[in-house]
């Protein structure tokens, strides 16, 4: 492990209050290069505070890349330059001595900003309550090993499942869209027995909630994908318009 | 004195829980929906919790500190999930479940609970399927199992390394359902900072909404806490930034009793400590050490890289202590080997890493082979570290990582303080001293699932389905004292940070009431350790106002009960004069070094009062073996 410090210029994002207009302002720290990102801004919060400033506010958790609570935009790229890596797990070897960071948070108008780098990501909870499951109460289910599922469509469906929900798709994309995140949700079901009672009802509820709370179209870029923490594939976007497409000739079909 | 009550049901073991399902009492299915539960915490006890009595009908409010539930630490479990399924007809059954989870545990647990646990397990499983957790499988279709943290049967169910995730965001879905369904009312960012208590029994707390620092008063006939566990006492662990007491000891410090907080599970597979300004520890799958040989060098000050230190110069001293089970002895005996080799100067460069080496590994199965079984695990750590573990032996070193030791509930899970119940990894039940891998996320799903929905409705008949009144003197009195507490924090105004005052609070424990404990050590904690208190309190610095978003005062009201749970730790592991599992006293063990209990006794349970700061009076429950003989532990 490397005891060397790089000099890094930071311009971070301070905002007091979700209607207050914010603006970058420059910290210059002497880093480890085995600090994270995450472990430089509690640095520089530390010194803020013994010096009776106000501390940056930002959000993590787990910081193992998995809970989905922390995501920075980094010089412009959600999460950091790094592919397939959550903020939390960027560590400062991957930038040179004397180097200048943009740090700020995810822009979206479905993700207001409350404070500095915080955003509220309510609207995916209110996505997911609209059909992120299979209705099914405690206590009903039978032996697990009666539902026999080929190997190769758990895997696939473990691929959706993977989304860690953090928002970084939704920040990437020009439209601001929640496609891959919605999309992610909807293939997993959509893939499984399990999911199947539910599924065109589903992928509408999810669908039309998801407008409902200010997300944008998909227009093909990929950004999402690219900018994915754990590399979501965008063949999931593409199975949830077949599957909405169906969804919509069923309803008809119902209808008649 | 409190009354430990157990209220564990007569009859033979593997009856106890279907003759007391039947024999408690049901609430009307019409008046369910007029009792109101405060769900705290949706990680997975919480949630499943939460969704399974939204599902009975009741109507719950859950809160979480969190802006969504899926980020509960749950979330970061990577193993998998124990079941007594026997799905690979290697003479698994839920006594051999049971009987593990006894041992494993140092025969510290209550043997009635742990059965029950065994028991469910098989539902969790089914549950889950049916939800649509996308557990690893065969290529017939059927479920995979492994073998994990030694065991010797395979009944460990998992999603790659990500079977928290999994398991989380399965019980998040169906929570999701039951507040799409107006069943459950979701409370996030807000935090629990007192409990009230009107005529003796638990109806309300208290939160502060994080967001706009406003302190909410919410009432109920009844509270569970599903809050985790409180490692981050040590500040570096492998919890999560923001997993804490707070909870829990607002609980305690009105009447629940804390059971043996000083079992805490120091994991030994772990990235070691890089430098001062680290926030928190990283666990790799101790599933590495199924083919990774840990090592050191034999001499002191030998700071030759690893390739140069030539195989008779290397101790592999698990393997030499430990023949029979060799690098697969359990966490506790792992961890504690790695202190002393590091104690003695022999760690890597005479800090405290040791080497885990998979060079053998390389030879027997190649490359290839160690990729697929370990990739991510191996991506991970040179992500992290930097280094290539495919060229350069990894290093490790134990973190704290779960506590056994929580708040004393019964076998309802109910804590001495009626109409309060206890989930998950924030109750002391099923783990005695030591807990064995892929049994925490069990535990927390049993709970929630197959358990609470049960025993509450039994202690609800007792209740009257009325509203209670959230304006009441008792709810006014926590409120104040709320308010009290937050600007007591914030007029201190002195001038160290609320981390430098947890790292130091941190040192001392990990040192003194960490891995290996002495009656000398421990008695020092507790004077630093009241001392850092006091510290704390005539000279913290928190910034900002307590009417808005202000994490540093949210860090500092955590720390500030950090500071008295770490004295009660060290009193605790002062009073047992034993070794057990986690609980390790250097004055206590065999001429070979090893764990000495002291059945006659310390059979028992710890549970403390609450007197005043520094003031604990001391409980017992008295733990019987009728099923399980006690035997030693032996891993040679």
């Amino acid at each position: 492990m490397n005891g060397n410090h790089i000099h890094l210029t930071l311009n971070i994002w301070r905002q007091e209050t979700p209607s207050s207009k914010g603006n970058f302002e420059e910290y210059k720290q002497n880093v480890s290069p085995d600090a994270s990102i995450l472990e430089i801004l509690d640095e520089i919060n530390n010194h803020l505070e013994a010096e009776g400033k106000r501390p940056i506010a930002f959000e993590s958790d787990c910081r193992e890349g998995i809970c989905g609570t922390c995501g920075l935009v980094i010089n412009g790229h959600p999460h950091g330059p790094l592919p397939k890596t959550a903020t939390c797990q960027l560590h400062m070897r991957n930038f040179n001595d004397g180097e200048t960071l943009y740090i700020e948070p995810f822009r979206a108008a479905a993700f207001p900003v409350i404070k500095d780098l915080i955003v509220d990501r309510s609207g995916f909870d209110k996505i997911q309550q609209a059909g992120g499951y299979v209705s099914f109460n405690t206590g009903s289910a039978p032996d697990a090993n009666n539902i026999l599922i080929p190997k190769q469509i758990a895997d696939l469906a473990l691929d959706a499942a993977e989304c860690i929900g953090c928002g970084a798709c939704v920040a990437a994309c020009k439209n601001s869209s929640a496609m891959l995140f919605v999309a992610a949700k909807v293939s997993q079901f959509a893939l499984l027995p399990q999911g199947q009672s539910e599924r065109y009802e589903r992928v509408q509820a999810m669908v039309k909630v998801m407008d409902e709370n200010l997300f944008g179209s998909c227009t093909n870029t990929y950004a999402c994908e690219a900018e994915c923490p754990k590399g979501i594939s965008v063949s999931n976007i593409a199975r949830m318009n077949r599957e909405y497409i169906v969804a919509q000739l069923k309803t008809e079909e119902l209808a008649h | 004195m409190v009354k430990l009550d157990s209220h564990v049901p007569d009859g033979n073991i593997s009856e106890k829980w279907s003759n007391h399902k039947f024999s408690m009492k049901l609430v009307n299915p019409a008046n369910k929906r007029k009792y109101d539960i405060i769900v705290v915490g949706t990680g997975l006890a919480g949630a499943s919790a939460a969704a399974s009595l939204g599902e009975l009908g009741y109507k719950v409010k859950a809160f979480s500190y969190h802006d969504s539930p899926r980020r509960a630490h749950s979330i970061a479990a990577q193993g998998g999930i124990n079941a007594a399924k026997n799905y690979q007809n290697d003479s698994d059954s839920v006594f051999r479940l049971f009987y593990d989870t006894v041992k494993g545990g140092d025969f510290r647990s209550r043997e009635a609970n742990v059965y029950r646990l065994a028991e469910v397990s098989n539902n969790i499983i089914d549950q889950c399927v049916a939800q649509g957790v996308p557990f690893a499988r065969e290529y017939g279709g059927t479920l995979a199992n492994r073998s994990f943290g030694g065991a010797q049967v395979s009944r460990t169910f998992y999603a790659r390394g990500e079977t928290g995730q999994q398991l989380l965001l399965g019980a998040y879905g169906s929570l999701n359902r039951q507040i799409h369904l107006g069943n459950v009312k979701m409370f996030p960012r807000r935090e629990m900072l007192d409990l009230v208590i009107v005529d003796g029994k638990a109806q309300g707390i208290m939160v502060r909404n994080l967001i706009t620092g406003e302190v909410e008063s919410h009432s109920a006939q009844a509270v569970i806490l599903a809050t985790g566990g409180y490692m981050n006492v040590y500040f570096l662990s492998t919890n999560a930034m923001n997993s804490n007491v707070t909870a829990s000891w607002r609980a305690h410090k009105r009447g629940a009793v804390f059971a043996n907080p000083c079992y805490t599970q120091i994991h030994p597979t772990c990235l070691p400590v890089h430098g001062e300004n680290q926030s928190k520890l990283v666990l790799m799958s101790e599933s590495l050490r199924n083919d990774g040989r840990i090592w050191v060098p034999k001499k002191i000050g030998d700071t030759r890289s690893p390739d140069q230190i030539p195989e008779d110069e290397r101790d592999y001293y698990l393997e030499r202590k430990y023949p029979a089970f060799g690098n697969l002895v359990p966490r506790d005996v792992a961890s504690r080997n790695a202190k002393y080799v590091c104690d003695e100067g022999r760690g890597v460069n005479g800090g405290r890493a040791v080497y885990l080496d998979f060079s053998e590994a390389f030879n027997r199965i190649g490359t290839e082979g160690v990729k697929d079984k370990y990739g991510n695990l191996f991506d991970m750590y040179q992500n992290i570290t930097g280094t290539d573990p495919y060229k350069v032996p990894m290093q490790i070193y134990p973190a704290p990582h779960y506590a056994m030791g929580g708040l004393w509930v019964d076998y309802n899970l109910m804590s001495n303080v009626p109409g309060l119940f206890v989930l998950g990894e924030a109750n002391f039940s099923d783990h005695g001293a030591n807990r064995l891998g892929a049994s925490a996320l069990m535990q927390g799903l049993a709970d929630g699932y197959f358990v609470i929905p049960y025993t509450l409705g039994n202690y609800l008949t007792t209740e009257k389905p009325a509203k209670v009144d959230p304006k009441s003197n008792e709810f006014k009195e926590a409120e104040n004292n709320v308010k009290e507490n937050v600007s007591k924090l914030l007029n201190v105004n002195g001038k160290q940070t609320v981390d430098s005052i947890h790292k130091r609070l941190g040192h001392i424990l990990i040192d003194k009431v960490g891995m290996s404990r002495s009656e000398k050590g421990l008695k020092e904690a507790i004077n630093s350790i009241s001392e850092l208190r006091e510290e704390f309190w005539k000279d913290v610095k928190i910034v900002g106002k307590g009417s808005e978003l202000n994490q540093t005062l949210e860090r500092a009201g955590r720390v500030s009960d950090f500071l008295e749970l770490g004295e009660l730790m060290a009193i605790d592991a002062l009073n047992r004069n034993e070794s057990c599992g986690g609980h390790f006293r250097e004055e206590y063990q065999t001429v070979e070094g090893e764990a000495l209990r002291r059945d006659d006794e310390y059979s028992y349970v710890a549970a403390w009062e609450f007197k005043q700061p520094g003031k604990w009076e001391l409980n017992k429950e008295n733990l019987e073996f009728d099923n399980i003989k006690l035997a030693t532990r032996s891993y040679k």
